[in-house]
C-alpha cells in the first residue's frame, strides 16, 4: 500500500468539512450559482471539488457506486481510506460518482418512497467545465431564473416529474461545484 | 394566550453550582477516583455500559461521579457522549464459543465438558452485610488451579447433536440498527434483541418475572450462563483484512424452554437468548426470559394476554433513557397549559352549579 | 483465543496484539528500545465507536458500540502504519502505528524481540492468572450417597 493514495485527505478534518459542508449546502439551496471548494486532493481521474464532498458527506453507512473510470483501484483505496464507504452497484447506493455517460441510465437508482422520499441516491457528476450559461432553472432557492450548463435537459425534466420522489445532483469541475435538487425545474 | 417569561437565569446557575459542591460533598473527606469507581463499583460502570450502549469503562466510571451515583443519569451521559462519536464501522459478529470464561454455568447438566465455573459470584454469600470492610486496608487474594486449555462449548450444542432444541440459522447480513433507524413494528430478532439488550434492568427483570409467576409462562431452565471475555475483530477497508480491535467482557445467558409443540412446531426445546456488556448476570437471565415470551407467535403458541407476550408494549418502553426523558419533563413549567386546564375545570364548576341550582329550584 | 504470532497475516496479529494492550505498555517498549523515527500522519488519531455486533447464536445483531482510536501515518521511508485500538487513547495509537510501520522495516526482528514477544508474554500471563482463578471456583461433584438400595 503507498501513501500517495492515502494522502489528500483533509489536514484539519472538523475545519474543513464544515466549510466544504457549507459550499455543499449553499450550492443545494441556491440552485444555478456556483461554489468553490477546496481541501481534498483525490487520485485521478476524481475532481478535488468531488473528492471535497465525498469525505464531506460519505462514511461507512452511505453506500457508494463508482461509474465507469471512477472506480479504479486509485480511487476505490483513497475513498475506503478516508470514508470507510461500502462500494455498491447503481440500485442500492446512496450516492453515485462519475461522468453524466457512465452514470447512465437514471432509471436504475433509488429514488426514494412515498414514506421516506430521502431514501433517494444524490449523483455526483464529473463535468469537464461548468458555466453560468446553459438551461434555464426556476424553482425554490432561485430568485425568477437563472441559468447552468447541464449536461441534458430531458433528464432533469423526467427526474422533477416524480416530486418528491426523485434523484438530486452534484456537479462538479475542477475545484468548483453546482446543484439540482429534485425540485429545480430546468428547461 | 402565550406569554413569553424570562428569568430563573441566576437561580439556575447557583443550582448547578450547588449541584457540583453537594457532588462533591464534605472536602475533609477524600475525593473519588475515575479509577476507584472503575475498579471497585465495576458492576455499576457494567450497568452504564450495557444501557448506555457504549463499552468504555473509563467513560462509564466518569458518568458515574458526575451523576452522583444515580444510574440513569449516568447512561443519559454515556448516550449523549456517543452521539458525538464518528462511527469508524461496524465488527465482525464476536463469538461467544472462544470467550475466556470466568464464570460458566449451567443449570441443565451437571457434569458438562468445561465444568460449572462459579467465578465471581454473589451466589452462595449469605447476604449478610461484612463489617471488615467498613475497617480499610483488605487485601484479598483469590485462590489459583491449573487451568484447562481449550475453548468452552456451548451446552445447547449437547442438545442440537440429538435435534432436541430448535435450530437458529447463523446468519452474518448486517443487521437492522435501532440507533439509526427508529424502531419499527413488528421488529425482527435482531431489533429485538438490541431493544433488550440496552433495555432497564428493573424493566426487564420485572418483566421477566411475570412470565415466571405465570404471565405468559415458558418454562425456562438456564441452559448456560457464561461470562468472560472476547475479542472484537473489524474488517480495515484500507487493509483489505480484518483485525482485532480490542476485547470485551460480555455475559451469555441461553434459556431451554420446554415446549409441547404447536400447531407449526415439533415438541422439542425452544430458546431464550439474552446478551450484555459487562458482568450483567441479572439483566442478562432476564432477557433471554423475554425474548422467549415474545416469540410466541413465531413458536405458534396462544396470546394469553400477558405483558410480556405483548412486543409493542415491551420494546417501546424498555429504554430508560426515553422513559425518564417523557417523565421527568411533566416536572419542567407547564405553567400556560395549566392555566388553561384552571380555567376549563373552573368553567364546568360554574355550569354545572348553575344546573344544580335551576334543578333544585324546579 | 489466538495468543500466538500466526505465519499466515503476521500483521494481523501483531495490530491484535497492540490494540489488546493495557494503556501506555506500546510506548514504554518501543521508547526503551530505539529513539522514534520521523513520520508524516497521514490521519491524525481520531476518537470514534465501532458497532459490535453478536451473532454466536442465530443471525447477528447489534450488541452496543465501543470507543475506539485510530491513526495512520508513514515513515519518511514510505511505509505506512495504521492503528485501530480499543479506547480513547490518543498516544497508544500513535505507538502502535509506529510499530506497524517499522515492523515493514528492516528494524522488525528487532522489534519484534523487544516490543511484540514481550507484549505478548504479559498479556498469555495476565490471562492465564485469570483462567486460574476462575480454575480453581470449578465444582467437584461428589456423590454422597444413591438413592437405589
Amino acid at each position: 500500500m503507498q501513501a500517495n493514495t492515502l494522502s489528500g485527505g483533509f489536514t484539519k478534518p472538523a475545519a474543513q468539512s464544515a466549510h466544504a459542508f457549507r459550499r455543499v449546502l449553499e450550492a443545494m439551496a441556491r440552485p444555478g450559482t456556483i461554489q468553490d471548494i477546496e481541501g481534498a486532493a483525490p487520485p485521478a481521474p476524481m475532481s478535488p471539488a468531488m473528492g471535497a464532498v465525498l469525505l464531506t458527506l460519505c462514511d461507512t453507512e452511505t453506500p457508494v457506486y463508482l461509474a465507469g473510470d471512477m472506480d479504479c483501484e486509485a480511487v476505490r483505496t483513497w475513498l475506503a481510506f478516508h470514508t470507510g464507504a461500502p462500494f455498491v452497484g447503481p440500485a442500492h447506493c446512496m450516492f453515485a460518482v462519475g461522468s453524466w455517460d457512465a452514470l447512465a441510465p437514471l432509471a436504475v437508482y433509488p429514488i426514494g418512497t412515498s414514506e421516506y422520499p430521502d431514501r433517494s441516491a444524490t449523483l455526483i457528476v464529473e463535468r469537464s467545465e461548468l458555466s453560468v450559461k446553459g438551461a434555464t432553472l426556476t424553482g425554490p432557492g432561485i430568485k425568477g431564473q437563472t441559468t447552468l450548463s447541464v449536461p441534458d435537459v430531458d433528464a432533469f425534466q423526467t427526474n422533477r416529474k416524480l416530486f418528491p420522489l426523485g434523484l438530486d445532483f452534484i456537479l462538479t469541475s475542477g475545484a468548483r461545484l453546482a446543484a439540482l435538487p429534485r425540485s429545480t425545474k430546468v428547461s | 394566550m402565550y406569554v413569553a417569561v424570562k428569568g430563573g437565569e441566576r437561580a439556575i446557575q447557583n443550582a448547578h453550582a450547588w449541584l457540583a459542591e453537594e457532588r462533591r460533598g464534605p472536602t475533609d473527606i477524600a475525593e473519588l477516583g475515575i479509577t476507584q469507581i472503575r475498579e471497585q463499583l465495576s458492576l455499576a460502570v457494567n450497568r452504564v455500559m450495557a444501557e448506555g450502549s457504549l463499552y468504555d469503562p473509563d467513560l462509564a466510571a466518569l458518568a458515574i461521579k458526575q451523576a452522583r451515583g444515580d444510574l440513569i443519569e449516568a447512561i443519559f451521559l454515556i448516550r449523549a457522549y456517543r452521539t458525538t462519536l464518528p462511527r469508524f464501522g461496524a465488527s465482525e459478529p464476536v463469538d461467544t464459543g472462544i470467550m475466556a470464561c470466568d464464570r460458566r454455568i449451567s443449570a441443565t447438566f451437571k457434569d458438562l465438558p468445561g465444568g460449572q465455573v462459579l467465578g465471581p459470584t454473589f451466589d452462595y454469600t449469605h447476604r449478610l452485610l461484612d463489617f471488615k470492610l467498613a475497617a480499610d486496608g483488605e487485601a484479598p487474594n483469590a485462590p489459583s488451579r491449573e487451568p484447562e486449555t481449550g475453548n468452552v462449548p456451548h451446552v445447547t450444542e449437547f442438545l442440537n447433536r440429538e435435534g432436541l432444541i430448535e435450530e437458529v440459522p447463523h446468519d452474518d447480513t448486517p443487521p437492522p440498527d435501532l440507533t439509526r433507524e427508529p424502531l419499527e413494528m413488528p421488529a425482527d430478532r435482531a431489533l429485538r434483541l438490541q431493544a433488550l439488550t440496552r433495555a432497564d434492568e428493573g424493566f426487564t427483570l420485572g418483566l421477566a418475572y411475570s412470565t415466571q409467576r405465570g404471565y405468559g409462562r415458558n418454562h425456562a431452565f438456564v441452559g448456560e450462563l457464561r461470562i468472560g471475555s472476547v475479542p472484537v475483530e473489524m474488517d480495515i477497508p484500507e487493509l483489505g483484512f480484518s483485525v482485532e480491535i480490542g476485547e470485551v467482557i460480555l455475559t451469555e445467558c441461553e434459556t431451554v424452554n420446554q415446549f409441547t409443540g404447536s400447531k407449526t412446531e415439533p415438541p422439542q426445546f425452544t430458546r431464550g437468548y439474552g446478551l450484555v456488556f459487562g458482568q450483567t448476570e441479572r439483566k442478562a437471565i432476564s432477557m433471554a426470559l423475554v425474548d422467549r415470551a415474545l416469540r410466541w407467535e413465531e413458536l405458534g403458541e396462544d396470546n394469553v394476554g400477558a405483558p410480556a407476550q405483548d412486543a409493542e408494549f415491551v420494546l417501546y418502553h424498555a429504554d430508560n433513557i426515553q422513559a425518564t426523558g417523557f417523565l421527568e419533563h411533566i416536572k419542567l413549567p407547564h405553567y400556560v397549559d395549566f392555566q388553561s386546564e384552571l380555567e376549563l375545570v373552573r368553567k364546568l364548576r360554574h355550569e354545572a352549579g348553575a344546573q344544580q341550582v335551576q334543578e333544585a329550584a324546579e | 483465543m489466538k495468543d500466538t504470532v500466526s505465519e499466515i497475516n503476521p500483521r494481523k496479529d501483531w495490530m491484535g496484539l497492540m490494540a489488546k494492550a493495557p494503556q501506555g505498555r506500546v510506548a514504554a517498549l518501543l521508547d526503551a528500545e530505539i529513539s522514534r523515527p520521523a513520520f508524516t500522519w497521514l490521519r491524525a488519531p481520531e476518537l470514534g465507536s465501532t458497532m459490535v455486533r453478536a451473532g454466536a447464536t442465530g443471525a447477528a445483531f447489534n450488541l452496543g458500540e465501543m470507543t475506539i482510536t485510530r491513526c495512520a501515518l508513514t515513515l519518511d521511508t514510505g511505509e505506512v502504519g495504521h492503528s485501530y485500538i480499543q479506547g480513547r487513547q490518543k498516544a497508544d495509537a500513535e505507538a502502535a502505528a509506529l510499530v506497524d510501520a517499522l515492523m515493514q522495516t528492516e528494524m522488525a526482528s528487532r522489534l519484534r524481540e523487544t516490543v511484540l514477544k514481550p507484549l505478548q508474554a504479559e498479556m498469555v500471563t495476565a490471562k492465564a492468572a485469570r483462567a486460574a482463578k476462575a480454575a480453581a471456583t470449578k465444582v467437584d461433584f461428589f456423590t454422597m450417597t444413591r438413592g437405589e438400595d
